[in-house]
């Protein structure tokens, strides 16, 4: 791998965790939120392979990448449920009617 | 490499912002499996093919069939609300932390020669065994919790009485939410 193809890689990872944090900030749908957290996730899995490119551990790069997929698909699994729940309660996706205590 | 990567992570970027922009949930599922497989053909071009697998099949497939499913359950509801955080004030955020990230990690970028290293398997089940328990760990109380949400919503109905009056269901109600 080369110098400029870290930097590619850099900005690719910058551009998507920017990406899903804009999501995070100005999305109020409670489902569009966790994709917007998958987007970010993207952005780690890049970062955290071209890392281990760079250091010249591959395969430990890998293992830390596989390690975070894993975890993110019980995240996105949980918070889908925890989506459908609160639509049946609550009667909406907003994350800002889970403000209240009433319900 | 570096023209396919400019090609690959920029589409990944351009589907990212529809998944975000998208009006309907269902779309925005879909831009987010193909962000998915962008970056899992960047990651195997990187020279990780094993989790450009991973990352395709989980990511690309199985999220992708969670999310439809649970838009299916929870009803499109395409709403137009305002941003919780003025659009202004939520791009200048988003500006500052990436750059902030960028110029952070900027003076670390750097290529060193590879060390002599395990290879994928055994670093993955031997060397970092203890992620692997980890991850066995998470996966179980995931599905304790999606079974606790979901065992909720099965008591809820099975409490429901059909054919009640309005007074005795109001009534039952309230008999639930006191405990």
């Amino acid at each position: 791998m080369s110098a400029s193809a870290l930097h590619i890689l850099l900005l690719g990872t910058l551009a998507l965790i920017g990406v899903g944090l804009y999501g995070l900030l100005a999305v109020r749908n409670l489902i569009k939120v966790i994709v917007a957290l998958q987007i970010m996730v993207k952005g780690a899995l890049l970062a955290l392979v071209m890392a281990g490119a760079a250091a010249g551990q591959p395969n430990l790069g890998q293992s830390l990448a596989a390690t975070v997929i894993v975890a993110d698909t019980v995240v996105a699994v949980v918070g889908l449920a925890l989506a459908v729940q609160v639509r049946r309660y609550v009667g909406t996706l907003d994350v800002r009617a889970l403000s209240s205590l009433k319900k | 490499m570096e023209v396919w990567l400019v090609v690959l992570l920029g589409g990944a970027f351009l589907c990212a912002l529809q998944a975000i922009r998208a009006q309907q949930l269902l779309a925005s599922a879909i831009w987010l499996a193909a962000v998915s497989a962008l970056v899992a053909i960047a990651l195997y071009l990187i020279g990780a093919p094993q989790v450009a697998v991973i990352e395709l099949s989980v990511g690309a497939g199985l999220v992708t069939v969670l999310f439809v499913f649970a838009i299916s359950i929870a009803g499109e509801d395409a709403m137009t609300l305002p941003a919780a955080v003025p659009r202004p004030l939520a791009v200048a955020l988003v500006i500052l932390s990436a750059g902030l990230l960028g110029w952070m990690t900027l003076p670390a970028l750097g290529i060193k020669p590879p060390l002599a290293e395990s290879p994928f398997a055994q670093m993955l089940w031997q060397e970092r065994g203890l992620d692997v328990l980890v991850q066995v760990v998470l996966i179980f109380a995931g599905v304790i919790g999606v079974l606790g949400l979901l065992g909720e919503a099965r008591a809820a109905r099975t409490q429901a009485v059909p054919g009640t009056l309005p007074e005795k269901d109001g009534a039952t109600r309230k008999q639930e939410v006191q405990p």
